[in-house]
């Protein structure tokens, strides 16, 4: 059971090691199929995971260190997946793709991605962040020669270091009360009465710094938009899918676990908590990220400011403190994951071959290359909320628990959102659906695309389609996740 | 088993709509005749049913498909039919089967007739949208009921913008979809307090709107909540003051998508919003029924006038369907039989009307490639199938007797008066005023002389066109002269809708 | 035959409309187009004439009744019948009709649908005359406005936009009034059988809509009055008349001054004295003064004309306010003795009027084709030229001067007989008028025939020609009919006289 419980770890640090030997045995035209390697370590990974090591009852392994249970792994099998598509897409980087140490670095992270997931305690939570966090310093100023992307990296790495650091005395403080590092055991420690409720609150206010920097909610989201637009396109879908992700995992186990006594404090005729603050936060999230979304003109940018917008929906599940939000939040994370990839992949696709990701630059792609831009459609309106696309039904769920909790504010600001979001959305699929190219002779330029390519944006178009149809397995594993938290 | 009517129905223009995609781009006419094999397997299957509950008598949900969809949440893929939507799904047959048929697009020294430019696309999101609208006349489940809902809603923008009037299209298209998705957005939040109170009331949480019928809300949570949700729906009715999207829309849109658009979708808005608006919570309908009595009798006589002083040909359609959806939801208002009769029956008719009139617009937009009235004139002699096909649906906007405007209109009004009389008296004023404007178009632009830069390059209209003026018109006639092909039917809807008006 | 003794009334009804759409079947030979045509209409006429001949006017209520389903839904049925007031007027319309088709043989211009638009026509206004529903009654009175519309707008002549419009208009905007009434009756009874809502509108007491129910009465007696007023036309409401007649083409002008005019005032009989008695009677006044102003300012119109056809056409106006004053003489005193003289002689006039009015549009007709012109002032002398042509228009003026011996005195002279004890001034004031009828008919024939020849018409292309056979065919049953009325009034008076006697 222990070995069982880090099984995908394990595997990945196999393939980690795997990737490095090879990298300097093949010539350097070659090594974009570490790519291939990568990738197929993945899918082997992830299948592997899958038949030998499903979780059963949540246990607790290595000294109590990880936790084996359904969210985690769930979380797990996600992470790896977009780790495994993330390969795919660096492969034809120019930049990236033929250098052996980005695979590396990625699945470096990856290993930090999954620990977090699982962690259940706060030492090893802390390690699990900064293990996922350099690679993707590293990954994110991966072109030296770019000064974007320099300054992405650095920027994302001062950010981190920073807002961690804040989270670590947040943590450290919580040790402190609680005399206990173990994520189960501050539920005991800390009831209410006992402690006190204002520096209880304060502290996860300090907590919410940390994790809030790596799922970018606001205000901790401007390292975002300069780092998706100066990181090579790859490791930007990456940020804000997977790293995103690996956040909200830790969000829903601290708070479910750990702050169960301090969701709504009864305060004169409000009930005050951390729901409190995350719902604030929620609704400003969602606002700013949507609004700031409007104006842009370069698409890295704008789904920069529409991840930011979607931690802001995600929220609301977490928000909403139930079995059901939680199973909202988890399931919302698939959808988005699944489409945001698609959606990154082809900025990545178009952006290879135009050598810009402005919006002018997506003119009359419809007609260059009809079925990308169907992928892209697919993907936009799925981020848009429509069906029958995953990201409908997610959105759907978590306003469901908003709506349960009685959050109704919040989910009509959401819905007041999503609507500005469908504009900016359709507004890009105008590019590529009604504007021509200068010359209208698209005919004569269509978009090349490369097998890795075409592999993996029509995984993720099928994958955005199915979570949007058939939904009943999907759910049924976030609610899993969920049931283990409660 | 029997068959499995509704789902067939349902899914396969999605179905459709994929294969036309995977077909190469070059070849158009492919595309096409799988469109219209599409087209044609709905109609036939659409009529069956109305057929088969026609003449069997039958009453209440029928032709009953249940499957899991998420049980976990309750919710299931339900469909089912009654007197109300058999008609609607019907209607949706026509629609489609006749916007196929006059966007097949013929290639003509003077005509640039149907699409012409990625019919594969075209086709493709309309059937999607196509699907979206059977599946929403068809659930019983009122998350499928949403799920389809916007389904149908999204690619109305693409096909408008793609294929729309170069000169608003842009404007228009975005209008469109933000008011209608925040309409149903809003709707949605009531849906979902509903379902969480009906299942804190029965015990079983479930999507399932037979369940949820007899959920017992409580006066006060049908009263919050009944606006919101009949409101979020009935911006798609084009109901004053929300309508505004509407005449833009229809005019920036394609010629089928105008049809679908103003025939079918309208409906869309009318038909959520009674089926979730009203049937889920009467209490609050019959609280807030004056408010929507008001909007809607605004919307009828103001709509009425400014079609009057359009002199855009598709604008005249646009606002006249705008007052049209006014008397449904004037119908709606009512709440008693006579009314809601009306309203049913009004639905059916103005979407075959108004379907047919985008069409002849289009027709003419088409040869004529102007769309001002004081610019057309003489239509009639080089094209006198669309000049008769519009008188006849002139008439049936002007509740006409003997056409099914009048069927539909007459109960309405009898409704009214049972409720609030005066509003009759003041909404039967855009009677007149229809009948003055239609006619004012049928004179100005059908006939009349024909400017000389038209003679000889305004050429007929296709077999095809023919054809499917011919199927609306015939439907229009029809039901004016024999109501009882559709109109029982449409009462075993009401009567289920007055039980629960009056048992809850 | 029994199944056409009791399916007469609705062979007669849908015969003509039947065999206007299997017109739209048949080749497009104009001969075969006319001929048909007219033998449609003549099988109505034949059928017409055999129920006569089987009517028993003694018998009590209508008869040849029939009852089909046509709109359960709301409690409307196809319901016909006949009583001696209504055959009149079924025998009036299928007399004419044909008459009408016949002096159409002229018309080249789009012959099919100028054909089929009079067969509908003619099942319109015999829809009216049998209808014993009430909605069915108003569907058919509005269906008829459709053809004739159509037929002015089309076939008429140069001013006819302005004059179609003006006639759907007015007349639509009359009708409004007319509907809302119905609907009312209808939402409150649930049914639109005359007899039942008859009785049971005559016997409600207290409130309604929460007026005193007699308000409410008065109010509804307006606003049928109005809509049939606009029809007979009563003066003020006659304005679209001039123009209708005189745009229509001659046929349409027939039909239109033979029946049209008659729909107004058979609705007067049929709805409006036995719906509100105790209304009739205290407005009788008013419709009294409006009936002494329409014979009076008729007259001075009709002297006042250069056109010929707006002569006429004034003189309709004229003629009609005698069948209206007579109306108001008998509501005014109904049950007595000079009340049923006064309704016989406004039924007959009914009649009488349809028979000298189509012949008087049809002689202008028969003139206007040959010199194009209406002006009176163009004309003089032609007597001469056209012996037969005169001899026939100074036969028909006579009858509408109301010279002994020919119908229109023996109706007049009932009318201003039973009126006179009951509305002695406005009777008196009505009789001055007659001699301006006599002035202005006197006129009409001097300009055209007598006076110095207009050289113009006596030579060369102009030349003017007599009368054709076929069109002194059309003339010969008119004439035949006004003598024979004139010299013998009994077999018609009778029939009328019971069931006047039973009515009022």
């Amino acid at each position: 059971m222990t070995f069982l419980s880090v099984l995908p770890e394990s595997l990945i640090l196999l393939l980690a090691v795997i990737v490095l030997v090879v990298d300097p045995f093949w010539k350097e035209e070659n090594r974009r199929n570490l790519g291939w390697l990568t990738a197929a370590g993945c899918l082997v990974t992830f299948i592997v995971s899958v038949v030998f090591a499903r979780p059963g009852d949540p246990i607790f392994t290595f000294g109590n260190m990880v936790s084996f249970d359904w969210l985690g792994f769930f979380f797990k099998m996600l992470f790896i997946f977009g780790a495994g598509i993330t390969a795919l897409f660096l492969m034809d980087h120019e930049k990236v793709g033929r250098r052996g140490e980005a695979y590396v670095l990625l699945l470096a992270s990856t290993i930090g991605m999954c620990l977090m997931a699982s962690a259940a305690d706060l030492v090893m939570l802390y390690l699990a962040i900064e293990t996922t966090s350099i690679p993707l310093y590293i990954l994110a100023g991966f072109m030296l020669a770019d000064d974007r992307s320099t300054e992405a990296g650095f920027k994302y790495m001062l950010y981190g270091a920073m807002t961690s650091a804040v989270m670590l005395y947040g943590l450290s403080l919580l040790f402190g009360m609680a005399d206990t590092t173990n994520l189960y055991g501050l539920a005991a420690a800390l009831k209410t009465g006992q402690v006190p409720a204002g520096s209880i609150l304060g502290i996860i206010f300090l907590i919410i710094v940390g994790l809030g920097f790596k799922v970018s909610i606001v205000p901790f989201h401007f390292w975002a938009p300069d780092v998706y637009e100066g990181s090579p396109t790859p490791v930007a879908g990456f940020l804000s899918t997977a790293s995103k992700a690996a956040g909200f995992a830790v969000i829903v186990r601290l708070f479910v676990i750990a702050f169960p006594d301090f969701a709504a404090l009864p305060v004169g005729a409000f009930n005050i908590g951390w729901t409190t603050i995350l719902a604030i936060l929620a609704a400003v999230t969602m606002t700013v990220g949507n609004l700031l979304a409007l104006p842009q003109k370069n698409l890295k940018r704008l789904l920069a400011y529409s991840s930011i917008a979607h931690a802001g929906y995600a929220m609301i599940g977490i928000v909403a403190f139930s079995q059901l939000g939680t199973a909202s939040v988890v399931f919302y994370m698939l959808a988005y994951i699944v489409t945001n990839l698609a959606a990154f992949g082809i900025v990545m696709t178009v952006g290879r071959v135009v050598g810009s990701d402005e919006y002018d630059a997506y003119r009359g792609l419809s007609r260059r290359s009809p079925g990308l831009a169907l992928v892209m459609l697919v993907a936009f309106l799925s981020l848009a909320g429509m069906p029958p696309f995953g990201g409908f039904i997610a959105k759907v769920v978590v306003f469901a628990a908003g709506v349960q909790a009685s959050f109704v504010w919040l989910v009509v600001l959401g819905i007041l959102n999503s609507v500005v979001g469908v504009y900016y959305y359709l507004n890009v699929m105008k590019y590529v659906y009604l504007y021509r190219m200068e010359g209208e002779q698209e005919a004569n330029c269509p978009i090349a695309l490369t097998r890795p390519y075409v592999l993996a944006l029509v995984v993720l178009a099928v994958g955005v389609v199915l979570v949007g149809t058939i939904i009943a397995p999907w759910f049924g594993l976030s609610s899993a996740a969920a049931a283990s938290l409660f | 088993m029997t068959f499995p009517f509704l789902s067939v129905i349902v899914f396969t223009p999605a179905v459709a709509g994929m294969v036309i995609l995977l077909i190469p781009a070059g070849k158009k006419n492919v595309a096409r005749s799988i469109a219209l094999a599409a087209a044609v397997l709905d109609i036939v299957l659409a009529l069956s049913v109305y057929v088969t509950y026609l003449t069997q008598h039958l009453v209440g949900y029928q032709f009953i498909e249940q499957y899991n969809w998420l049980p976990a949440l309750g919710i299931s893929l339900h469909f089912g039919v009654d007197g109300m939507s058999t008609p609607l799904i019907l209607l949706t047959g026509v629609v489609m089967f006749t916007g196929v048929l006059i966007s097949w697009g013929e290639d003509h020294a003077h005509v640039q007739a149907g699409i012409q430019d990625r019919p594969r696309e075209f086709f493709a999101f309309l059937f999607i949208l196509a699907s979206g609208v059977f599946g929403v006349f068809a659930s019983l489940d009122l998350f499928m009921l949403f799920f389809f809902y916007e389904i149908a809603v999204f690619p109305m923008y693409l096909l408008i913008v793609i294929w729309g009037w170069i000169q608003t299209r842009e404007y228009a298209a975005m209008k469109l979809t933000l008011y209608l998705f925040l309409g149903s957005v809003i709707a949605l939040v009531g849906a979902l307090a509903m379902y969480w109170v009906a299942g804190h009331n029965t015990g079983t949480y479930t999507f399932d709107m037979l369940q949820m019928e007899k959920a017992n809300f409580s006066p006060q949570f049908q009263n919050i909540w009944f606006l919101p949700v009949f409101f979020g729906f009935a911006v798609l009715g084009g109901i004053w003051p929300f309508h505004n999207w509407s005449p833009d829309g229809h005019v920036a849109a394609p010629t089928a998508v105008s049809m679908f658009h103003a025939g079918v979708l309208m409906k869309l808005g009318a038909f959520a919003a009674l089926r979730v608006g009203i049937m889920l919570l009467p209490e609050g309908a019959k609280y807030w029924s004056w408010v929507i009595m008001l909007c809607a009798a605004v919307a009828v006589v103001y709509g009425a006038f400014i079609a009057f002083v359009q002199t855009d040909f598709k604008y005249v359609i646009g606002f006249s369907s705008v007052s049209h959806m006014g008397l449904v939801m004037l119908g709606l208002s009512t709440l008693n039989k006579a009314g809601l009769t009306g309203a049913g029956v009004q639905m059916f008719s103005h979407g075959i009307m108004t379907a047919l009139f985008f069409a002849v617009v289009g027709m003419v937009y088409d040869r004529a490639h102007t769309r001002q009235i004081p610019e057309l004139g003489g239509m009639s002699k080089p094209m006198p199938w669309p000049a008769i096909g519009f008188i006849i649906g002139s008439l049936v906007s002007m509740g006409m007797p003997g056409f099914s405007g009048f069927i539909a209109e007459f109960p309405i009004f009898l409704g009214v008066w049972q409720t609030h009389w005066l509003v009759a008296v003041i909404a039967s004023i855009s009677i007149i005023v229809t009948a003055a404007y239609v006619m004012l178009v049928v004179r100005r632009v059908f006939f009349g002389n024909m400017p000389e830069k038209f003679v000889d390059h305004v050429g007929p209209v296709t077999r095809l066109d023919k054809l499917a003026i011919g199927t609306l018109c015939l439907l229009m006639v029809g039901i004016g002269l024999f109501p009882a092909i559709m109109v029982p039917m449409v009462q075993t809807g009401v009567e289920h809708i007055l039980h629960l008006l009056g048992g809850a | 035959m029994d199944f056409l003794n009791a399916h007469l009334l609705s062979a007669i009804l849908f015969i003509p409309a039947i065999a206007a759409l299997i017109m739209l079947l048949l080749p497009d030979r104009p001969g075969l187009l006319r001929w048909y045509a007219l033998i449609a209409s003549l099988i109505p006429f034949a059928l017409a004439v055999y129920m006569w001949s089987n009517f028993q006017p003694s018998a009590p209520g209508f008869q040849f009744q029939e009852q089909h389903d046509w709109y359960a839904a709301i409690g409307s049925s196809l319901h016909l019948g006949v009583d001696g007031l209504s055959i009149t007027m079924v025998l009036l319309t299928t007399l004419l009709t044909p008459l009408a088709i016949l002096a159409s043989f002229s018309v080249t211009d789009r012959i099919k649908p100028y054909m089929m638009l009079f067969l509908f026509l003619e099942t319109g206004m015999l829809g009216v005359f049998m209808a014993l529903d009430l909605l069915l009654f108003f569907v058919f009175w509005e269906v008829g406005l459709v053809p004739m519309y159509f037929l002015i707008n089309q076939w008429g002549s140069a001013n006819r936009n302005y004059a179609s419009l003006k006639f759907m208009i007015y007349t639509m905007g009359g009708s409004l009034g007319l509907l809302l009434g119905i609907q009312l009756l209808g939402a409150l009874f649930g049914t639109f059988d005359l007899a039942i809502i008859t009785a049971k509108w005559n016997a409600i007491q207290g409130l309604l809509l929460g007026y005193p129910i007699s308000t409410v009465k008065a109010v509804i007696f307006w606003a049928f009055v109005i809509a049939f007023a606009v029809k007979v036309p009563i003066w003020p409401f006659h304005t679209w008349l001039p123009d209708a007649h005189t745009e229509a083409p001659t046929a349409g002008s027939m039909i239109l001054a033979g029946v049209l005019l008659k729909l107004g005032a058979y609705g007067f009989l049929r709805l409006v004295l036995p719906l509100y008695p105790d209304q009739a009677r205290d407005f009788a006044w008013v419709l009294a003064l409006l009936a002494t102003a329409a014979i009076v300012f008729g007259a001075f119109g009709s002297l006042g004309q250069s056109d010929f056809k707006r002569l006429v056409a004034y003189s309709s106006v004229n003629h009609m306010g005698f069948v209206v004053l007579g109306i108001a003489a008998a509501a005014l005193a109904a049950g007595t003795q000079d009340a049923h003289i006064a309704m016989n002689g406004a039924i007959l006039q009914m009649f009488n009027h349809g028979l000298s009015a189509a012949g008087m549009f049809f002689l202008v007709g028969v003139i206007y084709e040959r010199t194009h012109t209406r002006d009176l002032n163009q004309y003089g002398g032609l007597f001469p030229l056209v012996p037969i042509y005169g001899g026939i228009l100074i036969f028909t003026s006579m009858a509408s001067l109301g010279l002994p011996g020919l119908n229109g005195f023996i109706s007049e002279f009932l009318v201003v007989r039973g009126s006179y004890p009951i509305l002695t001034p406005y009777t008196a004031i009505s009789m001055l008028g007659l001699l301006f009828t006599g002035a202005y008919i006197l006129k009409g024939i001097l300009k055209v025939l007598h006076g110095p020849l207009n050289e113009h018409w006596a030579h060369g292309e102009h030349k003017l020609t007599e009368i054709k056979p076929r069109e002194v065919i059309v003339m010969v049953p008119l004439m035949a009919l006004i003598l024979f009325i004139g010299i013998w009034p009994a077999w018609i008076l009778d029939v009328i006289n019971k069931a006047v006697t039973r009515l009022f």
